[in-house]
């Protein structure tokens, strides 16, 4: 039985169903990841399980025991808040004891785990500090602290690295793995940040207006995406979707997409094309991650399945370590990512290698995965 | 070229500045003018008054009538001067302010967070009493403290005062806390702090400039007050503002128009005072929440 379970979850505001009958479970050391754009229920979710929002209808268990109903404090879970939310008349360290102070443990036990933690987080030589006079960093670290001194069963953090400047959102996100790695216990995390979710998760929620989307591991979700939102959201820059033909060709389907101007379209044999056969002579949207579609040289050769084709580059951006080719398929523009050194200018016609075994197709209409 | 213009735009500062100046001085001569009138006339013996020159300094200085309005001057029948209603007054106004107050945090913190359905009615409903004339439900009250046994005691005009403040220190709060970060109430919660201990551990510390805007504001309403004293009030409760009116209109005997004076500043002194102690946080709290930071 999974350890954090959420049952056929429903929440309103009034007539506005915020929620629509969402299914996650997640098992004891999970890191689950829900991730979304703003407004598609993410956080409310989150509220949900920290029970500071009522639900509807559905259930919440956590390690087996039903928590709906149940007050914030007694379903055994710390969160950590957006803006870090530290009581700004209080130092550091009443910060940090204060919810074992509320349960009335001793003030030696509650010293004694106060120490534990800031030196777990290198935060000791600020206890005696109020929020005003820290850094953002150092705020983040007080908020994660509060949370870690509870012990609880379920960590809940909601978009904690939001407002943090770039280098050191990256910083506290590997230390967040890293605490993660050394306590082993469950945490739900939101964010918008696909990256965020890629990295941190062991399982990823999507959400979109307050339906789930897909959920599975980063893997999954990267390379198996269940709809054409979650192919365009996860992943940066975005996977390429473009319209296309399935024509048969031989014993098998190819893909076809039409070039601007008329030209030669590009014909793009699929070798195993068990799924695709159905929709011969149907026009679909072909999505191919940008680093699937490079040059012949820099082709990741140990899967096979891969297609050349001559496509006309518009715009070349060199990116240090890879430079991305813009080109024009379909009639939309098309993102390739090529070795940094790659022998490419714009405005010529160049060969690209499609490495299909990465591609994935989709229903233009219900915009959900056909193979 | 930008030399001679830095300088005209300096000496424009100086003339606009110094036209300023001198305006906010005259205006403050005049508006301390009767403050000076007061001050000088009730350190006069009363034949010096009865000269006419209202605006000169006293030629033989005198506390006489200070004396004199603090503790024998005739209020009404008795000779027992001011001070024991200045007394009744601050036994008046410490509670009803302390729990105008109080009630006033308590319903601001409901209504932003811990709303319930209609918390926006409700509020409404608190706002228009601070529309209601005294003068309307002065009958109602008399009949409410008559049914409380209250009528005629300091007690009875403590409820009154808290009562008709409500509005007023519901406003205030409830406006202050609307600008507080839920998520802190949030934390709190999963804490596992409850209701009260929020609001005495996470609320009221932050309120500080909140609690002296209302405290100001209540204590000078309600010390000032001379309606509900004058209706309300007995022999044993009568406010220092009705003491005041029956020691200035008294219809008996010499007008002693230095005792008044004196008698007049006395009244004034607490808002007095409490202004000067605690004046500056009352226009930084009247702004917070105006404008986010």
């Amino acid at each position: 039985m999974a350890f954090l379970e959420i049952r056929n979850l429903m929440k309103s505001f009034g007539n506005v169903d915020v929620l629509k009958g969402i299914n996650i479970e997640i098992e004891e050391g999970g890191f689950l990841v829900l991730v979304g754009p703003s407004g598609c229920g993410k956080s409310t979710l989150l509220n949900t399980i920290a029970g500071l929002e009522a639900i509807t209808s559905g259930d919440i268990s956590i390690g087996g025991r039903s928590v709906a109903g149940l007050h914030p404090s007694k379903r055994d879970i710390a969160m950590v808040f957006q803006s870090y939310a530290l009581y700004p008349n209080m130092t550091v360290a009443q910060n940090i004891g204060f919810g074992m102070e509320i349960r009335g443990i001793g003030q030696t036990d509650r010293d004694k785990a106060i120490a534990d933690v800031s030196e777990l987080l290198q935060i000791g030589h600020l206890l005696d500090r109020k929020p005003s006079q820290l850094s953002g960093g150092q705020r983040q670290r007080v908020a994660m602290g509060r949370a870690l001194v509870r012990e609880p069963q379920v960590f809940l953090f909601d978009e904690p690295l939001s407002n943090l400047d770039a280098k050191l959102r990256v910083d506290m996100r590997t230390e967040i793995k890293r605490l993660h790695q050394r306590m082993g216990t469950t945490i739900v995390y939101v964010t918008h940040d696909q990256i965020e979710a890629m990295t941190l998760a062991t399982k990823i929620a999507v959400l979109k207006d307050g339906i789930l989307q897909q959920f599975g591991s980063p893997a999954e979700i990267y390379n198996d995406p269940a709809n054409m939102f979650v192919a365009d959201f996860m992943g940066s820059p975005s996977m390429n979707l473009i319209p296309a033909r399935i024509e048969t060709e031989g014993n098998g389907v190819a893909v076809v997409i039409s070039k601007r101007g008329g030209g030669e379209a590009v014909r793009l044999p699929v070798e195993n094309a068990n799924g695709l056969t159905a929709h011969a002579g149907a026009d679909v949207i072909f999505g191919i991650r940008p680093e699937a579609l490079t040059d012949p040289d820099g082709a990741d050769r140990t899967g096979g399945g891969l297609v050349n084709a001559v496509c006309p580059i518009e715009v070349v951006e060199p990116a240090g370590s890879d430079t991305f080719a813009v080109t024009h398929l379909g009639d939309i523009e098309v993102t390739a990512r090529l070795r940094a050194d790659a022998a490419i200018e714009p405005g010529r016609e160049e060969t690209l290698t499609f490495n299909m075994t990465k591609a994935v197709f989709f229903d233009p209409k219900t915009e959900s995965r056909i193979a | 070229m930008s030399q001679p213009s830095a300088d005209v735009a300096v000496q424009t500062n100086r003339l606009v500045r110094i036209a300023i100046y001198t305006a906010l001085i005259v205006l403050a001569v005049y508006y301390l003018l009767p403050f000076y009138v007061m001050v000088v006339n009730s350190l006069k013996p009363l034949d010096e008054i009865r000269e006419g020159d209202m605006l000169a300094l006293p030629r033989q200085w005198t506390i006489a009538p200070w004396l004199s309005a603090w503790s024998t001057a005739q209020i009404g029948v008795e000779p027992t001067g001011l001070r024991p209603y200045f007394m009744n007054s601050i036994f008046m106004v410490v509670p009803a302010v302390a729990l105008s107050t109080i009630l006033g945090a308590l319903n601001g913190y409901v209504l932003t967070k811990w709303r319930f359905p209609g918390h926006n009615l409700v509020f409404g409903m608190m706002l228009l009493a601070c529309f209601i004339p005294f003068q309307i439900v002065l009958i109602p009250m008399a009949r409410v403290l008559g049914i409380l046994g209250l009528a005629g005691t300091t007690w009875g005009l403590v409820l009154v005062h808290t009562v008709y403040g409500l509005g007023f220190t519901t406003l205030f709060f409830r406006n202050y806390y609307e600008a507080f970060p839920t998520e802190l109430v949030r934390a709190a919660q999963i804490d596992g702090a409850s209701f009260f201990q929020i609001f005495r551990r996470i609320l009221l510390p932050s309120s500080g400039p909140i609690i002296v805007v209302t405290v100001i504001w209540q204590f000078t309403n309600v010390w000032n007050d001379f309606l509900f004293g004058a209706s309300f009030a007995d022999v044993d409760s009568v406010p220092m503002t009705v003491a005041l009116n029956n020691l200035v209109s008294s219809s008996t005997g010499v007008k002693e128009y230095n005792v008044h004076f004196a008698g007049a500043i006395l009244a004034a002194l607490p808002t007095l005072i409490v202004y000067v102690v605690s004046g500056r946080y009352f226009v930084r709290g009247l702004m917070a929440g105006a404008v986010k930071g």
